[in-house]
């Protein structure tokens, strides 16, 4: 379990900002850490990674206090895996030298092998991490990161820039790898329905402050629905035709025509999250590939 | 031709990049991730040869070495160490007149490297030692490979310094720069020339490797 409660002065654009976070995550939780850039979502994993100390309070990990007013304890002790924005793949050593890296000296001997193996990394062990694409090196990140045999992991928009079937294979992985090793999550993400799929609870974060935290279906689809089925996306147009306007909303990589009234339209905005949901009709399944 | 100044001369160079380049790499190390509010001292009197004249900091290690001074009397009569007119003396002061060139393009690689390698190495576990020589050095080859070839070259090219605590020792301390300006005073410009051309040449080379040497890195996309 990990407690924490803790300010934390951030230059952010808009000048200072206090991070005040008074928050306990329960062993084995899968959590979102969601809201606007410059909201403290990075600074709140780097503290409890320890590569920033709090101003004041404590964190908490298991009973044994990590920080406090009179002691930190060192990154190297912490037994956190973080995977950062940029990968941070180490570019001297190889793929596999870069897994080896990251195991416990102590730890299992053929875990490194066996994630190669499990992350189908076996044709890139020897490569360096420069002719690498983005998704093979997001792969890479996660492997090592779980040869570290962590407790805690952090997970820094491991997602983004990636294209959509990479995406959910991924996801799949974390998924994967946050059961089957037990582990405590807490991933920043500003892909709602990755969020969904994978977090057992989000926070809200907005200017350093907690804006809500729950079940991300309650949190994100405040209005209460009763679709068959509903997706999230996002505005990308607003066309008006007639009477009726055109919402073309972005579904994962899949742009959807919706029709409006012009009531509905007024509370719209391009670039605002949405949730695409029908249920007046029973829907049509197709099969894929035929 | 005496080969004795030129000898002296890599002797010299080769010595003291050693030691710099063991120095060197603490130093940036420090400067690099540091907070301290030192800092800008620290890094305004490694920088201090770069614009004082040779002869300037050539005067103050004569005062100070000189056995005359509480300082050089106290290395005297606790090492044994005479460091005026001796080679040991020369291998200080170069250190220290081409600390600059081993420093700058080792803290300019680190400083470029992001945060994120060695902070992910630490939270793998590993201490800092381990990641200077096994994340943070490698990746800076380059940089390593610029700040050796420039102390070398920059120590081969003193004069100024070597002159004022080093003075004119035949086999001791007369190296290639200050045998060029002795022929020179003598009238023997042949002499001095052979002395010239042959630095002349070995520093055209050498800087010449430095920049093939960019010009690769950059176009191989490593760091």
């Amino acid at each position: 379990m990990i407690e924490m409660n803790i300010k934390k002065n951030l230059q952010s654009p808009d000048g200072t900002m206090t991070l005040n976070l008074n928050e306990v995550f329960d062993k084995g939780e899968f959590i979102a850490l969601y809201g606007p850039s410059g909201a403290g979502k990075t600074s709140t994993l780097q503290l409890l990674a320890g590569l920033m100390k709090p101003d004041e309070g404590f964190i908490k990990v298991n009973g044994n206090y990590w920080h406090n007013d009179s002691k930190t304890l060192p990154l190297q002790e912490r037994n956190v895996a973080y995977m950062f924005q940029d990968y941070a793949l180490f570019p001297n050593m190889t793929v596999r030298e870069n897994i080896q890296f990251a195991s416990k000296p102590n730890g299992t001997p053929s875990l490194a092998n066996d994630l190669i193996k499990q992350m189908q990394l076996n044709e890139l062990a020897d490569k360096r991490p420069t002719s690498l694409s983005g998704g093979q090196k997001q792969r890479v990140a996660l492997a090592r990161a779980m040869a570290q045999e962590p407790d805690i992991l952090l997970l820094d928009e491991p997602l983004s820039a990636l294209d959509t079937s990479t995406r959910l294979a991924l996801q799949n992985h974390i998924a994967e790898f946050h059961h089957s090793l037990e582990l405590t999550t807490i991933m920043i993400s500003h892909d709602i329905s990755e969020i969904v799929k994978l977090a057992d609870r989000v926070l809200k974060l907005d200017n350093g402050n907690s804006i809500g935290s729950g079940n991300p279906v309650d949190v994100f689809m405040q209005k209460e629905l009763s679709g068959k089925f509903k997706f999230t996306g996002e505005v990308i147009n607003i066309q008006q035709q007639g009477f009726l306007y055109i919402v073309t909303v972005l579904i994962q990589n899949n742009p959807i025509k919706v029709i409006a009234q012009k009531t509905e339209v007024e509370e719209l905005v391009i670039g605002e999250k949405v949730v695409v949901a029908s249920k007046a009709f029973n829907p049509i399944i197709y099969k894929l590939n035929k | 031709m005496d080969w004795q100044p030129l000898i002296l001369t890599f002797q010299l160079a080769f010595v003291t990049t050693l030691l710099l380049f063991i120095i060197a790499i603490p130093i940036s190390h420090w400067l690099c991730f540091t907070k301290s509010k030192a800092k800008p001292f620290i890094e305004t009197i490694i920088s201090m040869p770069l614009v004082l004249p040779p002869t300037v900091l050539g005067f103050y290690f004569l005062i100070a070495f000189s056995p005359g001074n509480a300082f050089g009397s106290w290395l005297d009569s606790t090492f044994g160490l005479t460091l005026v007119f001796s080679f040991s003396g020369l291998v200080l002061a170069s250190m220290i007149y081409s600390l600059p060139f081993m420093v700058h393009p080792i803290l300019s690689g680190l400083s470029n490297l992001p945060d994120s390698l060695s902070n992910a190495s630490y939270l793998m576990g590993h201490g800092k030692w381990r990641t200077l020589s096994k994340v943070l050095l490698p990746n800076i080859r380059t940089s390593l490979l610029s700040g050796i070839i420039l102390s070398f070259a920059h120590t081969i090219g003193e004069f100024g310094v070597v002159l004022m605590i080093g003075g004119n020792i035949p086999g001791k301390t007369k190296v290639a720069s200050i045998a060029i300006y002795d022929e020179v005073e003598s009238m023997n410009y042949a002499a001095a020339n052979r002395y010239s051309l042959i630095l002349f040449v070995i520093a055209f080379i050498i800087l010449l490797s430095v920049y093939v040497l960019n010009r690769k890195t950059k176009n191989s996309g490593l760091l």
